[in-house]
């Protein structure tokens, strides 16, 4: 199953890699990670998406939890929570399909945020599943690059992940 | 009190009352060694490979509970040292390597001697530091002790670039009392509810076991171990890196379990109801095949570190904590509970158990007119009356010492269980020797184990350390072979190797005794002789029967009630 850990993590360097090297060791899959400092520039929010039996994820819980640097963490599928992803499109644009990818863009609740007389840069948020309908509606020759942010998320309600 | 960066690390060592550091120097380290030559309080212990600094500083932190520390040089000095903390990583032993670094400015650029330590090394600590600014030194120093002797104790790597210990660039030294770090937070206390849970499972069992490992050591629980042990009345058996926790010549002691435990210990745990387990980790030598793992067991398992409980075996009844505290606890529970325990099944079941142990697993031919190395052990054993700190190499000599030497002490035995490093015997016996000058110290090692970190006997030349060593010499890479004999139809692929160095002018020319002991009849007196020089080296050739195997084996793939014994067992037995 698909599950999302949000890791508050010492903003050092080598953070990052003590958990992207954790996951390579003990061979867990890293489906996408996104990684920033938080509000308190000592701290970073770390959001890993991965799959596994219930028993793999307990086993990355706690080794994660055991890298000295992390400071907390949840695994946001335990409880309710909203996620987005952030995603960028360039697409190929002629006078013919100009309105039309709008059109669906708007559907989408895109945004155009490039255009040039033969493309459009579109920005869209989203669950994954809309980003990827949205993709799937395109005409696959007319898509240049898609570039993703991969999840993030946090719990409903006043509870949050801080110190 | 101002002080250079070189200055601040050797004034930490001394405010942690560190008395030996293992080292070997080098240009990143140069400032530092300037700054040890300065003072005499920390003893700077010479080595002649940094894998010897390591696995010295790792025995004698096995040996004594305090943390071992080594101070190694860029590059390749910092390479050299992986492998020693690797080995410590595997056995959650506390050290603090301290490895020189190119300076701060020249990092990244691929440098002389430059390597990424940091990097290197992050799979193998328990944590690691790259110290970037003179005035993060003795903070990041107390850390690196803090880190490494708490919780699940480990290895901790400081890696200082050498602009850091400028000697011309002085700020004022305070050493921190303590340190709090938001996201280490290693005192757990056991649960209690599930606590009382273990304990009515423990009292309510018919076919119990105490399955106990080396967080029982390194967790200083041995005396509450051996307590609640003869409360209950269990067979206990042991891992190998456990062995001395409860004393081996008990009668509730059944042996060591798993790949080469003993019939009753595996036997036992195999039919067992409930198991406790108790800092052990359900190692893959231990447990053989997973899915027929105790199919009728009930688990306990207490472990300090919570990514230990169900890792690969499901546990009924998880307790994360520290072991000594627990066991506390369960005594006083047991001996207040009003749960009457099932006398008559207890009394079954170690009928049962004693059944198994007439076997005799480990019986050898005791008449062979070559040496089995067994009779070494044994011998070993007497003659040192069983006080001896042992350590040992990896082979089929560690597995024989493992058998026949029996440990009552916790910290007497000193092997590499996780990650079976050759080479780690002799150093270790040099760091075990320093830290106990008035203890007799063996190193059981063969004659390719010994060969892996040789050059020590020059360290334990110019240090003094008079251990003996003890060469199982079978002229065989023992252990390889015994795996080729059984699964590969004795194809001895590279297991043999037909230029071994004449041991006794080794020695001699390292400046010790060495002696060469052919015939049964020889190795009493030559023990005998051997430890009555209380001031030599010596180094002990035995040349043992080439073809001996170690018994019992669990072969890859089996599972505990399907061993390989050297006499199939009668049918009533099993
Ligand atoms: C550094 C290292 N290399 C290889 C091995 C694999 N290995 C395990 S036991 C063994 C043979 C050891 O031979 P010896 O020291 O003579 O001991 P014996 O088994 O003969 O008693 C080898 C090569 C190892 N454990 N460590
Ligand atoms: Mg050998």
């Amino acid at each position: 199953m698909r599950h999302i850990i949000s890791i508050l993590i010492e903003n050092e360097a080598g953070a990052l890699s003590r958990v992207a090297g954790l996951f390579s060791a003990r061979g867990y899959n890293i489906e996408s990670l996104t990684v920033a400092p938080t509000e308190d520039e000592t701290l970073s929010r770390m959001t890993v998406v991965t799959g596994g039996s219930d028993r793999v994820i307990e086993q990355i819980t706690k080794q994660l939890n055991k890298l000295i640097d992390v400071v907390k963490l949840i695994d946001l599928v335990e409880s309710t929570h909203v996620e987005r992803e952030l995603m960028m499109v360039k697409i190929k644009t002629s006078n013919e399909t100009r309105e039309e990818v709008k059109r669906l863009s708007d559907i989408f609740r895109g945004k155009i945020i490039d255009v040039t007389n033969t493309s459009y840069v579109i920005e869209m948020t989203g669950v994954s599943d809309k980003l990827d309908a949205f993709v799937a509606a395109l005409d696959n020759e007319t898509v240049i690059e898609v570039l993703r942010s991969g999840p993030m998320g946090m719990t409903r309600g006043e509870k949050g992940l801080h110190l | 009190m101002k002080l250079s960066g070189g200055e601040i690390v050797v004034q930490s060592l001394i405010d942690e009352e560190v008395e030996f550091l293992f080292g070997y120097p080098g240009g990143a380290v140069l400032h530092l060694y300037d700054a040890i030559f300065h003072q005499q309080q920390v003893k700077h212990i010479l080595v002649r490979h940094e894998q010897g600094a390591v696995h010295a500083a790792d025995a004698y932190a096995r040996s004594t509970g305090k943390p071992g520390v080594v101070l190694v040089t860029s590059g390749p000095g910092a390479t050299n040292a992986v492998t020693g903390i690797a080995t410590a990583h595997l056995d959650s032993i506390p050290m603090v390597i301290i490895s020189g670094q190119v300076g701060t400015p020249v990092i990244g650029t691929d440098a002389f001697q430059e390597v990424d330590m940091v990097g290197i090394t992050r799979p193998c600590v328990k944590h690691n530091f790259l110290v970037k600014n003179i005035a993060d030194l003795a903070e990041t120093m107390k850390k690196a002790f803090y880190v490494a002797t708490t919780g699940r104790p480990g290895p901790v790597v400081v890696d200082v670039p050498k602009d850091i210990t400028d000697p011309s660039i002085k700020i004022p030294y305070i050493y921190p009392k303590e340190v709090v770090m938001r996201s280490y937070n290693p005192t757990v206390k056991g649960h209690s509810g599930q606590i009382k849970k273990a304990v009515e499972l423990l009292l309510n069992a018919k076919r119990p076991m105490i399955y106990s490992g080396g967080g029982v050591i390194l967790g200083e629980g041995s005396v509450e171990l051996i307590e609640f042990s003869k409360l209950l009345e269990f067979p206990v058996t042991s891992t190998l890196m456990g062995l001395g926790a409860y004393p081996a010549t008990d009668q509730q002691f059944v042996g060591m379990l798993g790949m080469h435990g003993t019939y009753e210990a595996n036997m036992s745990m195999h039919e067992s109801d409930v198991i406790i387990a108790i800092g052990a980790r359900f190692d893959d030598r231990v447990t053989g095949k997973l899915a027929e793992f105790c199919p009728y067991a009930k688990f306990i398992h207490i472990d300090i570190d919570p990514s230990s409980i169900s890792k690969t075996i499901q546990v009924d009844v998880p307790i994360v904590g520290q072991v000594k505290e627990v066991l506390r606890e369960m005594i006083v529970l047991i001996k207040n509970s009003k749960i009457v325990m099932d006398k008559k099944a207890l009394e079954a079941w170690w009928c049962q158990v004693n059944k198994w142990r007439d076997l005799h697993c480990l019986e050898y031919d005791r008449n062979s007119d070559i040496i089995k190395p067994q009779h070494v052990i044994e011998q070993l054993y007497e003659v040192t009356n069983g006080e001896a700190y042992v350590t040992s190499d990896v082979g089929q000599h560690q597995m024989f010492a493992a058998q026949f030497y029996h440990f009552d002490k916790p910290r007497r035995w000193i092997n590499s269980g996780g990650l079976g490093t050759m080479g780690f015997g002799l150093p270790a016996a040099l760091g075990v020797k320093l830290a106990h000058p008035n203890s007799d110290v063996a190193c059981i090692t063969g004659e390719a184990s010994i060969q892996m970190c040789i050059q020590e006997l020059a360290t334990a030349t110019q240090y003094r350390t008079p251990v003996k060593v003890i060469n199982l010499n079978n002229r065989y890479m023992g252990m390889v072979r015994q795996w080729q004999e059984f699964s590969y139809e004795s194809r001895y692929s590279e297991s043999y190797m037909d230029t071994i160095p004449n041991f006794v002018k080794l020695a001699e020319a390292y400046g010790h005794v060495g002696m060469q002991i052919e015939k049964p009849a020889d190795v009493r007196p030559a023990l005998e002789e051997a430890f009555a020089m209380k001031d030599r080296l010596v180094f002990m050739d035995f040349l043992t029967d080439r073809t001996e195997n170690v018994f019992p084996m669990i072969e890859a793939g089996k599972s505990h009630h399907d061993m390989r014994l050297r006499t199939s067992p009668d049918k009533e037995l099993s």
